[in-house]
């Protein structure tokens, strides 16, 4: 019973594999939808990557540890609520902190609940193993997708707006781009990315067969 | 997997499954009540903050704010019952307790959502002396032009806004106009190249104008004297 098909992982492993291997944003593509509407700014975009990644963790943490409490019929109904409380949870807890950044985000703090990632580690990962390596891997899931829209709202901000985190990079002269701070800016930055990651794994691959040849 | 020829019928009793539904409800229900109670006191205090600060920016002599509403049953303070119908409003006063002016929301459709307003009123001129922007998602430098944009901000020095006769609506609506041709103090010259953004903007202050002011310049005596400390 329960043989596990994948030899267990470090604690290490678990962390970095959200953060690299299968970065939520640029390597599995997934939780597009806040990804691309609040990353017009560089603060916009760390402050739901924040959010995001404590409902992941505290999700996933409850959701291990009532691994062996619920049963299979009515595990999403339950991982739904227990999401679903933590967005809840973080939603006031983003009105306590700052009422701006609540208005940035806008309804895409209440949409964290439909967020796939939450849902699919929790499912994927959480409800099949302890609460260290589900915290870690959450945890990791959670950087990378903060990472993720970090790097595409300061490249956005930047562009669009010639500033970073509200202060001004360029001269009176610089000429925003302001598509950048629009819908079709977010496609046109995150496709760069894409770009960038899948050429780096093509590089990567290509470079380990050279050595084997060689 | 023991039984992996025998069909698995129903493994989980179903008291199990209510048993874990009920279980999880609760735990999420505490939770989501312990944030909501620990969070009220800081919400409330930073959204009084944020109140404060918009209504300073468009009555820069206030020291403090009170909210309103104005109802037919006339003006009372915002409480937990309001009339059918009310509209609220936000006094400002300044250290000694004088009235310096009224603060009201507009709100209307603009280019890509809605655009709120924070307009100033000022009982003497009887006219919107103020424009702030509350919340708004118009297109970055076009429509968000209405922010920054002098000569537009400068139809919101001594908008005329004062009621006709028997005090039942405004004497003449609020306009907007096209650039470069407002003629009369009543109208509004929209910005080149904004000119849905602007005309929200009109719009949003002429309906809440044209609905507040009817029940709250009959009453406005109240304001100035119904100070506490």
């Amino acid at each position: 019973m329960n043989v596990p098909l994948h030899p267990p992982r470090s604690s290490l492993e678990e962390l970095l594999e959200g953060i690299w291997k299968q970065n939520p944003v640029f390597v599995m593509v997934l939780g597009m939808c806040p990804t691309l509407a609040v990353s017009v700014s560089a603060m916009n975009a760390f402050s739901m990557g924040i959010a995001t990644t404590f409902v992941l963790v505290a999700s996933c943490l409850l959701v291990s540890l009532m691994r062996h409490l619920v049963p299979k019929e009515v595990r999403i109904a339950t991982y739904i609520v227990i999401i679903a409380t933590f967005v809840t949870v973080v939603d006031y807890l983003i009105q306590a902190i700052s009422l701006a950044v609540y208005e940035a985000l806008g309804a895409f703090i209440q949409l964290i609940v439909v967020n796939c990632i939450i849902l699919g580690r929790a499912e994927a990962h959480a409800s099949k193993n302890p609460p260290l390596p589900a915290v870690l891997n959450a945890l990791g899931m959670g950087a990378g997708f903060t990472l993720g829209l970090f790097a595409l709202g300061a490249v956005r901000e930047v562009l669009g707006a010639g500033k970073l985190f509200g202060f001004a990079l360029f001269g009176a002269d610089f000429q925003p781009w302001v598509v950048m701070v629009l819908p079709p800016g977010g496609f046109i930055v995150l496709g760069s990315w894409l770009l960038l990651f899948n050429w780096l794994e093509a590089h990567r691959h290509t470079g380990n067969e050279g050595t084997r040849h060689a | 997997m023991e039984n992996l020829d025998l069909p698995q019928v129903a493994s989980t009793p179903s008291g199990a499954m209510i048993r874990t539904l009920g279980l999880v409800a609760t735990i999420c229900g505490l939770l989501i009540v312990s944030a909501y109670q620990g969070t009220l006191e800081a919400v409330a205090e930073n959204k009084r903050i944020a109140l404060e600060r918009a209504v300073f920016k468009v009555i820069p002599k206030a020291a403090s704010v009170k909210t309103f509403v104005a109802g037919s049953g006339g003006i009372q303070p915002e409480g937990t019952t309001q009339p059918e119908g009310a509209v609220k409003f936000y006094a400002a006063y300044d250290a000694t307790g004088a009235l310096q002016g009224i603060a009201a929301e507009g709100a209307a459709k603009g280019y890509a959502d809605t655009v709120r307003v924070l307009y100033a009123y000022d009982p003497a001129k009887q006219a919107i002396t103020g424009l702030g922007v509350v919340s708004m998602r118009e297109t970055p430098g076009i429509g968000d032009k209405i922010y920054t944009d002098a000569a537009f901000l400068k139809n919101f020095e001594a908008l005329d806004v004062r009621l006709n006769a028997d005090m039942k609506y405004l004497a003449h609506a609020i306009k907007v106009v096209k650039h470069g041709t407002k003629q009369s103090p009543w109208e509004i010259d929209a910005i080149a190249g904004a000119t849905v953004t602007s005309k929200a903007v009109g719009k949003g202050i002429q309906e809440s104008a044209a609905r507040l002011l009817p029940l709250l310049v009959p009453e406005q005596g109240k304001l100035t004297t119904a100070v506490e400390p």
